[in-house]
């Protein structure tokens, strides 16, 4: 959902400069999820669905307390739950709210080809613009994450806003308002790693966690959530959190150099065989009597 | 002036333009899709969802367009020792210096590359656009299959545009009657003997001595 084009840092597709690129500054908002004081309740997938007007989807039983999957075009937020068997034998509920990450660097707008369909706003959220979706799929191959979804009745893309509509109203996101153990912070991005950092410096030191620390990849430029886990090392295990997620290099490769040399190539083909016919001209035909074809 | 010979029955000139005209389209919103400088072709062709829409249909025409010439010309289009022959001299072809080439069958190398590369081409855009168009039926753990298919779906098509390039200049400007003979199917016999004398003698049975 489209707020004030002042506050957009980057814009998919776009030919140019964004209008108003820098006008404005804004600071970095983040949400931070604490999976360690998480209950898996399920409330802010609740919170999420009743905020943006969706109803519950069908679930499905994998003998476990996983109600789908993964997230889809009309449920964006899901707590990932994962039985972790720890080195001693013990076993822990791995519980991870799985959502957009909202990274500094989107790979989902690096793919993305339709003008405005996706843009970042100064505040770092990244929002879907369905009125400019052309529903092509292409942020899902550039998504380290596996976000975005397809919607084939509206033929559009959807993935969680970071409730940009209520934070651009100074509001908190809608998961965030419902968290009952206070797992779920909201505030600038300074402030929460602070807090995070906090928090994993007391899983360390007072409660045997000595992994424990805040997971916020470099290889996306950093992300507008940010989770703190019992074991950084280990992110994989928290429903496949990937350890380094990066803009797909092909996706690089294709938005980057390969963009310049088919340019290149396409422009000097034409050029090319328009010298050609500067310089030689159409091929004549033999006339009917002998000769070597040439006037 | 002698009667004029059939080059290209009814049939091979509808698929032709079945083929160039679903190629073209797929061209022109693809190059859409390819830049941000080129949206505005999506936007003439009535905006970006229609042409996304519509772009993986065109191709799927385009490539039963593709394969039904592969049926119909695929022994014309075979690669002879005349053309190994041929390709070896293929600068006096580009410097209109056609005396000094060996003579061609109904389609000469260059053509019968052309028509190779399409094919492939084809081939692989229809393989990586079946990839892209259903890209979230690849599951999670097969993900290099979405990255694969954008690679090679762009990697073919411009493969296919600079052989494009090259078969719309040929077949307008430079090789004066060509076009003629895809719209009407007909030549002249003079045209035949002088760019593909070995088919104009098979047709015509009028083995005629060169030089």
């Amino acid at each position: 959902m489209s707020q004030a084009t002042l506050n957009i840092r980057r814009i998919s597709g776009h030919a140019g400069t964004p209008p108003g690129a820098g006008v404005e500054r804004e600071e970095q908002v983040c949400k931070l999820v604490d999976t360690t004081t998480c209950i898996g309740c399920k409330a802010c997938e609740v919170a999420c669905l009743e905020w943006n007007g969706y109803s519950f989807r069908e679930t499905v039983f994998q003998n476990s307390y996983q109600t789908m999957p993964e997230t889809a075009w009309n449920y964006w937020n899901l707590i990932k739950f994962d039985e972790h068997e720890r080195a001693d034998g013990t076993m822990m509920l791995l519980m991870r709210k799985d959502q957009c990450m909202h990274c500094a660097e989107p790979g989902c707008l690096a793919a993305c080809p339709a003008d405005g369909a996706i843009v970042q706003y100064t505040n770092g959220i990244v929002d879907f613009q369905q009125d400019h979706c052309i529903g092509c799929g292409y942020c899902v191959s550039g998504c380290p994450f596996n976000i975005p979804k397809f919607n084939q009745h509206t033929r559009k893309m959807f993935k969680c806003t970071l409730c940009s509509d209520r934070v651009n109203e100074g509001l908190e996101p809608a998961c965030i308002k419902s968290c009952p153990t206070g797992c779920l912070h909201f505030g600038t991005k300074e402030d929460m790693k602070e807090l995070a950092e906090t928090r994993a410096r007391q899983l360390r030191e007072h409660s045997n966690f000595d992994k424990a620390g805040v997971y916020d990849p470099a290889g996306v430029g950093g992300t507008g959530v940010i989770y703190v886990l019992h074991d950084v090392t280990n992110p994989e295990a928290y429903g496949g959190l990937p350890s380094n997620p990066r803009i797909p290099w092909v996706v690089k490769f294709w938005k980057g150099p390969l963009k310049w040399i088919g340019n290149l190539a396409m422009i000097g083909g034409v050029i090319g065989v328009t010298l050609h016919y500067l310089r030689f001209g159409p091929k004549q035909v033999e006339p009917e009597k002998n000769g070597d074809g040439r006037p | 002036m002698s009667v004029a010979i059939l080059r290209y029955t009814l049939n091979e000139r509808v698929n032709h333009w079945i083929g160039g005209l679903t190629y073209m389209y797929c061209l022109a919103t693809g190059l859409a899709f390819w830049s941000p400088y080129l949206f505005w072709l999506a936007v003439i062709l009535g905006g970006g969802p229609v042409s996304r829409f519509w772009h993986p249909w065109f191709g799927l025409v385009f490539a039963a367009s593709v394969f039904w010439m592969h049926k119909t010309w695929r022994r014309d289009m075979l690669i002879t020792s005349v053309d190994r022959t041929w390709s070896k001299s293929i600068r006096f072809y580009i410097r209109n210096e056609d005396q000094h080439l060996p003579p061609a069958g109904r389609f000469n190398y260059g053509q019968k590359v052309f028509f190779w590369a399409m094919f492939y081409g084809i081939v692989l855009l229809l393989v990586s656009g079946v990839g892209l168009w259903f890209v979230e039926s690849i599951p999670w753990s097969l993900r290099w299959l979405r990255y694969l298919s954008v690679a090679v779906h762009v990697g073919a098509a411009l493969i296919t545009i600079g052989a494009f390039i090259i078969h719309v200049y040929m077949g307008t400007a430079m090789v004066r009657g060509g076009f003629t003979s895809i719209i009407r199917g007909e030549v002249s016999p003079q045209w035949a003997k002088t760019h593909h004398r070995l088919w104009y003698e098979k047709v015509t049975g009028n083995a005629s001595p060169r030089e």
